[in-house]
Formats: C-alpha cells, structure tokens, sequence
C-alpha cells in the first residue's frame, strides 16, 4: 500500500467514525462502541478490498458483505454514505420514524444492503449460503461477513463454521471484531467464548490474528485469505470498543447508548482535530 | 385422467420438487439429516449437485438458504415442521419473512399422525407460527395431485413460502395431474346447504368420508378445501356462512392459531356466524399408531359426522 493509499484509508476511516457518531447522535439512540471499533474494517472492505459498485448495488459479480453484528449498522451506514450509495443527510434521520435507515440493516430498502441482520447469530449463515451459491454458480466473487466476538455466544454461529468448513467454502472469509466487551461485560467474564482463534482453527478455518486498526495488517490479511484454497478463512481482529472517541474507549457502558450534545460536540471536536491533522500529512 | 392414489403428502412433494428440479436449474434443496423421512432425497438422487445436507443444524440451514434466495437461487428447506417451523422460527421470521425472500420453508410429518414419536415431534402449532409471519404464504395440501400441484405454485410464486407435509399415506380424492391450484383459492368439494364443514390437508379427505355418510343420513353438509391457509379466501367463507349459517373447521392442528382461528378472523370482520372448530384442543400429544392419535384426538371421520350433528341439533 503507497502512503497516499493508506493516507486516504485514515482519512476514510476518521469520516466514517464521524458518521457513525453522527447517525447515533442524531437517532438519540443504537450502537457507538462496535461500529467504532470496526471503522478500519468498514473502510478497508469498501474502499479497497471489495468489488463493489454504489451505482450498480445488485450487480451479480460483486463481492457481497453481510454486518452479523448488525446492530453495528452505524458504521457500515457510514461507509456506505461516503462510498456514494446514499446521501450522507440520511445519517442524521437513523432510527427515524419514516427514514431509509433502519436500526438494523434491511436490504429490501436500503442500498448496499446485502443481507437483513441483526438478531445475532444469523449473519453468517447467510453468508454461507451466498458462498455456496457462489460456488454452484462457478462465480469469482467473495463474501465477507463481520461477526461480533459477544455475538459468537450464539450457537448458530458454529452451525455455520461447520457448515463453512464442511463445504470447503474458500470464498468465505469471516471478520470476527474482538473489541472484548459485550452488553453486561468483558466478553471473557460473561460466556467466555474464547479462546476465538483456536475454536474457529479447530472448527476448520485458516485464522488469522491481527490489529483491526492497522490497515497494513488487514491488507496483509486479507491478502493471504484469497490465497487459502479449500477452507474457508476467519481473520480475528483486536481492536478498541468505541475507537477514536476518547470517553468512549473500552467502555462497555457506550456499546447502546448515545452521546448527548456535550458528548456529540466533544466527539466531533476530537474526530476533526484527527482529520484536521491526518489532511495536513 | 389419472388414477386414485394412496400417498403421503411428503412422497408427493418428494416426487414433484424432483420432477420441478430440471425445468427449474435454481432449485436447491436444503436438509437436516432428514432427506429420507422427508422425501427431499428423491431430489438428492437426481440431482446431487443441487442438495445440501446441512446436518442437525435447521437454524443454520434455514440461514443459508436465505443467503442462496439472496443469490437467485430458489432454496426448499426441508426438515419435520417441529423443526423447520419450530426450532428455526425466528430465522424464517427475521433471515426469510423480513427480507421477504423467495425462500420455501417446508415442514414435513406435520400434526398428530407422525404417531408413535410422540408430542415433542407432534408439531401443532407449525400453521400458528407461520401465518404471524408477515408475507408468508402457508400452504397444506390435502392429497397427492393437490401435494403435486401446490409445490408447482411454491416454485413459481416469487417470495416465502411454508409448505406443510403429512407423514401418513391419503388416498387422493383429486384424481387429475389437470388439477387446478392457485394460491389463495379455497376449493368447495362439496355444494351443500345446512352447515358448512371447512377443512384442511390430511383432514379434508376425514371430511369427505364424513360428509358422505351425513348425506345419507339427509344432511346437506358442504365441504370447503382451503389448501391455502393464508392468504386465506375470504370470499368462499363468508359465502358459505351466508348460505349454510353454521360452520365447522377441521385441522390436524391446535385450534389455536390455526385454521379455525383463521376462518373465525374473517368472519367476525365480515360477516359473523358460529364457528366451531375441530382440531387438537390445547393438549400436547403422545405416542401411538398414527390412526389411533387420529381417532383419539378426534380428528376422524365419525367425530366430524358427530360433531356435525351436534351443531345442526342447536
């Protein structure tokens, strides 16, 4: 990656999480922490990594994404607005009666939208079953789907890595954001789900373990998932709950709750003063 | 015209979706290790490329099949009704029913008549739980040709589909492959005058039997198919109830949810008239031959004739 591409990508990044705290600001409501720590992977899977066009959302080729986590929504609203499949006004009508965006993504309406998720667990089953379509089809597309290291709680997510393991489904590649924080807690404290990257290694998938902030380390993992050949891939990405807003990070009480408007105008004004500095490099 | 015969509504469906699978190259079939019970397997040996066999994992199965609806794909996902319909309920309800994608959730060994499994494999409430799901199509074909007919309609119709299968053999009453089914459209099997008996899948043929013996005993019964639970025909419902007064629903089912509730929702809207259903009453049920559950439970021939009976005497 030239440092003017990876330049853009902070850039992309810092204008998404502004999005994100927009949109959740604005709705009064929903989810900053997990949309935050997932703004890298948002921008990466949009602006660099996926075949996709906003012109053309349904087009047959493209490579489809499917938010598990789907209450993360603010975050992959965000990348959507900025890569041009709606404008970036619907942000601030989230949640609203009447409005484009739902609180959970629904892809009868809403452009981009490659799958209706938010009941947990369900995302990746989906996935693989474009994967499989994929397959039957002999198309060249992937599918990526991001899942929530809470929501991995969810048994019908290991009925999927079986079924994507089984089925040899290389064209898969999951994103599991490992923020480590869930609604009532420390994902380690309330179900224990780990360890994350030895059960899915043990369920059948090349793992990967990386910084889901540093953009050279997601091209890395990205890279080397299109080259596994007959398993599918999960690339588990440690990152911080609520990134990039100070009072935000690594506090479980910010994964549902909105900033009021001191919190909105502080927020703003750290995010700003990143862009501010990340356009004068 | 074709002959009579005595088949389980699941071999019928089994028969037609591989018959549909090579006109139609998007059919994919999905099951949860039950292809044989299911009849799904007669697709997965004519065309193994397009059969998943997803393992015990109905969750994750209605899930994928989701994701191939969202590919073009045309997926039946196959498992026992307790299962397709029960354990996967919310994933049809948010991964099919919400996107409304064109997805065919079939429920196979539906009702009492699975038999000696038992009340935890003994769906009832498979109609109930389908028909809350807005946009859903429920379907519960009551012999072979209508069975054949009505997966024919599933293929062809664009969105999600719950299909309901019986576990036990029928003797067709429909004896044409010419059979007319359209979505939507109740059948009157029967033109009659003094109480209307409205019935559904393996019931109606139970019906048949009893509306024939009413008539010789001078009893004008007449007899509604609705193959389609929902969108229900209102027309020949409100129709009947102008015509013959009284109404009776039969259904292999809990009263409950189902079909008697569905007619009762219509006619307390539009035309209001007694209504007395037939059905599984609020019971779970237990192990036996599947005739004997049917007798027990009521759902046989001479408890319709007699029930009948008792509302004409009101």
């Amino acid at each position: 990656m030239k440092p003017s591409e990876k330049k853009a990508l902070k850039i992309a990044a810092c204008k998404v999480r502004m999005g994100i705290v927009e949109g959740v600001y604005h709705a009064k409501s929903g989810h900053p922490g997990g949309s935050l720590s997932a703004a890298e992977i948002f921008t990466y899977l949009y602006f660099r990594e996926m075949n996709v066009d906003p012109r053309d959302p349904k087009k047959n080729d493209r490579d489809r994404f499917v938010l598990s986590k789907g209450h993360t929504c603010p975050g992959l609203y965000a990348a959507l607005a900025l890569k041009g499949y709606f404008p970036q006004e619907e942000l601030k009508k989230l949640r609203h009666t009447g409005a484009l965006l739902q609180g959970h993504p629904d892809m009868k309406t809403i452009p981009g939208i490659d799958m209706s998720t938010g009941s947990l667990g369900q995302g990746i089953s989906a996935a693989c079953g474009m994967a499989v379509a994929g397959k039957m089809d002999h198309s060249q597309y992937r599918v990526y789907c991001l899942l929530g290291d809470g929501e991995i709680d969810e048994g019908q997510v290991w009925e999927a890595s079986m079924f994507a393991a089984h089925h040899n489904l290389d064209n898969l590649c999951l994103i599991i954001d490992n923020n480590g924080l869930q609604i009532d807690g420390p994902v380690e404290e309330v179900a224990g789900p780990g360890p994350i990257d030895e059960k899915f290694k043990s369920f059948g998938f090349d793992v990967q373990t990386i910084d889901g902030h540093d953009f050279d380390a997601i091209e890395a993992a990205f890279d080397h998932a299109k080259t596994v050949k007959g398993k599918p891939c999960a690339v588990v990405v440690k990152t911080v709950k609520g990134k990039g807003v100070s009072f935000m990070e690594n506090q479980v009480g910010w994964h549902g709750k909105a900033p009021n408007d001191e919190q909105y105008q502080t927020a703003m004004q750290e995010l700003n003063a990143v862009l501010a500095g990340l356009e004068a490099e | 015209m074709a002959e009579m015969v005595k088949k389980a509504t699941r071999e019928s469906y089994g028969l037609a979706i591989a018959e549909l699978g090579e006109k139609y190259p998007q059919i994919v079939v999905l099951d949860a290790d039950l292809a044989e019970a299911t009849k799904s397997v007669f697709f997965k040996e004519k065309y193994p490329e397009r059969f998943i066999d997803c393992g015990i994992a109905e969750c994750n199965m209605v899930g994928v099949a989701a994701g191939l609806a969202t590919c073009g794909k045309i997926p039946f996902a196959n498992s026992f009704a307790m299962f397709s319909a029960g354990r996967a309920f919310e994933q049809v309800r948010n991964s099919v029913g919400y996107p409304h994608l064109n997805v065919k959730v079939v429920g196979s060994h539906a009702g009492i008549s699975v038999g000696e499994d038992g009340a935890t494999h003994q769906c009832l409430e498979d109609i109930a739980l389908m028909r809350s799901i807005p946009g859903m199509v429920v379907l519960n074909p009551a012999d072979h040709y209508e069975m054949r007919a009505a997966v024919k309609a599933a293929v062809e119709y664009q969105g999600p589909v719950y299909l309901r299968l019986g576990r036990l053999a029928v003797e067709s009453f429909n004896n044409s492959d010419d059979y007319k089914f359209e979505i939507g459209k109740g059948i009157t099997l029967r033109e009659g005058k003094d109480v209307t008996i409205v019935a559904t899948g393996l019931m109606v043929s139970r019906a048949l039997e009893a509306v024939k013996s009413l008539e010789n005993q001078g009893i004008d019964a007449r007899l509604i198919n609705i193959h389609t639970i929902k969108p229900i025909d209102r027309d020949i419902i409100v129709k009947a109830a102008k015509e013959t007064g009284r109404i009776i629903t039969v259904e292999e089912h809990n009263v409950i949810g189902g079909l008697g509730d569905a007619v009762c929702s219509v006619l307390s809207e539009e035309y209001p008239a007694p209504v007395t259903k037939i059905g599984v009453n609020d019971q779970f049920g237990h192990s036996g031959p599947a005739g004997e559950m049917l007798e027990v439970y009521g759902l046989c021939a001479s408890h319709i004739e007699e029930v009948t009976k008792k509302v004409l005497a009101k």
